[in-house]
């Protein structure tokens, strides 16, 4: 008797797990993990989980009977510690799709570990090119920008421009390290000379002691790798021990525009450098920023790593919705993603490559004198669009064992 | 050669900061017997009330050097008055938990309204004495170009350090001060109002954090967590010069703003842990601080 009934328990239990498969699973939970609390916490942060909040509200899938929740976390710009959240949150809390996850050496950790339990990444947030090189997974699509295209479309500027000598200043980890790589390559291949180069802590609040080295280098052009707060303050400190006023340019290999923001034009004006994003390119963009921005604690415009988990999402909901259910598969999830091309209003059309690099314009700015802004937030002047076709790393160089040669 | 006396210049502005925050806080424990965790945070308010006077109301950098000790001041005096005094006389943990806790409400509330990049405060471009335009600019030293701005820092918390030792080692005011440490009772009865003294002690220490926090709002960005970040270097400093002693923390503050400045010349990729190699070196050899006195 007891033996049937155990016979009996197991069939129902096997009918209803297989009942479940049959029937499309219509929920998906969101990962936005960031820096919520430190020196890139502006760039990402709240504004990742506001505008991955904006995309879920602009899908529509909620009507369609899809249940979607967010969860949201700080990794303290510490890898261990993303690994440790990341792993919770696919093993007990279940979440399918990480986004944001800025800082190149969270985001590399992470991309590891959501390739062994086959959760999809979106990368908005994190430079490094690695993530679709050498390092490339069939989980990870990076969205937004990365190193390697920010040397070729800021570096070349500058080279071409009459700066063919260069002194880096670097953010010693990861992404400092992948910055000055790329760019170095392209200064040298495009007729340059890197002359030298100081690598400082993450994080640091001090740069006189490297910038009077890079001064004293006689470079023509001070590279600056690094990113967030450690870049606004080496402008602000570089203003002060004359660099520019010298002779010297600085070369922001990567500014937000809340750096922009945070420095005021008197101090930034004049500065090149590459984004994908600007709230102001036309009226899709400047339609969703305002919405943002209204939202907002501080006001502030959408920078692109946020602007990035919109798109991304958007992007991953039209395709999980033409699939009609979550098959909780990241491979299968991210393969036909990168099939289908993208469109939104914020990166306009695109697409994603074998080797997960999201592909479209990349845009070399300008920083206005303060006379020529109408008011906070217009800082930028458009100089120069690479087509996404040429602005990133060619199949051709590529490592990723995705891409078939 | 050249490239060393300029890192040794560079060093010396850094102790400045160095030095006037592990005076403040020398002066705090010395005196109330309370690590001060909060010291970070209300660094930081003094660089965030001179941001506040100028974009508000206009009142520019030198009146904020004198108004944004006394506001960030008051608002010690409170939090002493309200919260530290009732740990008189209890072990350190709690006076450290009870302002480490301030120092991380007061950051919170500043992120969550100020974000985390900071906001402009420029270099001060008054009085404007023939070719000077206030502290802008710089002069060319032949083996560097210091900026004015970072030159006055050096003389001008010289000067706020030598000072404040002054006042409570050598007038009849710091006398009261020591005495009171020593034996509050005995004091009292003397007709001495202790607990006041404290409260403006507490204030004192306080208001050299905020005076340091305006001096750098001009060199760094407005930052909720610049405090946060520089702290825990003060505080190797403050147990390198050991705990509660004046002279002893004016002197170390300096002393490894210059190591530290060596250390990014020769070696950058330590200059961040450099300061708490020694801090181990110093606890190994000599447990109470280079100059600081056995319990």
């Amino acid at each position: 008797m007891k033996q049937r009934i155990s016979a009996l328990l197991l069939g129902t239990a096997l009918a209803l797990a297989a009942g479940g498969a049959m029937a499309q699973d219509k929920t998906v939970k969101i990962g936005v993990l960031t820096d919520n609390s430190g020196l890139y916490s502006d760039l990402g942060g709240a504004g990742s989980t506001l505008a991955a909040q904006m995309a879920v509200e602009d899908s529509g899938l909620a009507a369609k009977g899809w249940k979607i929740d967010i969860v949201s976390a700080d990794h303290q710009n510490k890898p261990d510690i993303g690994t440790t959240i990341a792993r919770q949150w696919i093993d007990v809390e279940k979440v399918d799709i990480f986004v944001d996850v800025l800082n190149s050496g969270v985001a590399l950790a992470v991309n590891n570990l959501v390739k062994e339990k086959n959760a999809v990444m979106i990368n908005t947030g994190a430079a490094t090119s690695d993530l679709t090189n050498t390092q490339c997974s069939p989980n990870t699509i990076h969205w937004v920008y990365d190193t390697y295209m920010l040397a070729n479309s800021t570096g070349q500027a500058l080279v071409k421009a009459g700066g063919d000598t260069w002194y880096f200043l670097t953010a010693d980890y990861a992404f400092g390290h992948a910055l000055e790589r790329d760019t170095a390559a392209v200064v040298v291949k495009s007729g340059g000379k890197v002359i030298g180069t100081v690598r400082h802590p993450l994080n640091s609040s001090d740069f006189s002691s490297f910038l009077l080295q890079a001064q004293a280098s006689k470079a023509k052009i001070v590279g600056m790798a690094n990113a967030g707060g450690d870049t606004t303050n080496t402008i602000k400190q570089a203003a002060e021990f004359g660099i520019v006023s010298g002779g010297q340019k600085l070369a922001g290999l990567l500014l937000f525009i809340n750096d922009v923001h945070s420095l005021g034009l008197k101090v930034a004006q004049g500065l090149n450098f590459t984004e994908t994003f600007y709230w102001d390119l036309n009226d899709g963009t400047r339609a969703f920023s305002k919405r943002f921005s209204e939202r907002m604690k501080n006001k502030a415009m959408p920078s692109m790593v946020q602007a990035g988990v919109y798109s991304g999402l958007i992007h991953y909901f039209k395709t999980i919705d033409a699939m009609g259910g979550n098959p909780h598969d990241g491979v299968k999830v991210v393969a036909k993603m990168k099939e289908a091309p993208t469109d939104d209003p914020l990166f306009g059309k695109g697409t994603i490559r074998a080797d997960g690099r999201k592909l479209h314009p990349a845009y070399l700015f300008e920083v206005k004198k303060p006379a020529e802004s109408k008011g906070p937030w217009d800082y930028y002047k458009l100089v120069g669009t690479t087509p996404g076709d040429q602005a990133f790393r060619p199949l051709s160089e590529s490592a990723c064992p995705l891409v078939k040669k | 050669m050249q490239a060393l006396y300029a890192q040794l210049l560079v060093g010396l502005i850094n102790g400045s900061f160095y030095a006037l925050l592990s005076l403040g806080l020398a002066v705090i424990f010395g005196m109330l017997n309370i690590i001060n965790f909060a010291h970070g945070a209300l660094y930081m308010m003094g660089a965030f009330t001179a941001y506040f006077l100028l974009h508000l109301t206009g009142i520019g950098y030198w009146w904020a050097l004198l108004i944004a000790p006394i506001v960030v001041g008051i608002f010690g005096m409170i939090l002493e008055r309200t919260m530290l005094q009732w740990l008189a006389g209890l072990d350190h943990l709690y006076g450290l938990l009870l302002t480490f806790g301030i120092a991380l409400i007061v950051q919170g509330v500043f992120q969550n309204y100020f974000g985390s990049s900071g906001l402009p405060y420029a270099i001060p471009d008054y009085p404007q004495i023939g070719e000077w335009r206030g502290l802008q600019g710089g002069m060319n030293l032949g083996f560097m170009f210091l900026p004015v701005y970072r030159g006055w820092v050096v003389i001008f918390s010289l000067v706020v350090c030598l000072a404040t030792w002054f006042l409570i080692e050598k007038t009849r005011l710091g006398a009261y001060l020591r005495a009171a440490t020593e034996n509050p009772t005995l004091v009292r009865a003397f007709g001495i109002n202790v607990p006041r003294m404290i409260t403006l002690t507490y204030g004192l220490g306080v208001g050299l954090a905020a005076l340091a926090g305006v001096l750098s709002a001009p060199i760094n960005q407005v930052r909720p967590l610049m405090g946060a970040d520089l702290i825990i270097v003060v505080f190797a400093v403050v147990v390198i010069g050991g705990m509660g002693s004046i002279l002893g923390s004016i002197i170390t503050g300096f002393a490894l703003g210059v190591i530290e400045g060596l250390t990014k010349y020769f070696y950058p990729e330590a200059s961040n842990t450099v300061v708490f190699v020694l801090m181990v070196l110093v606890l190994l050899v000599k447990p109470t601080g280079l100059t600081g006195r056995a319990a």
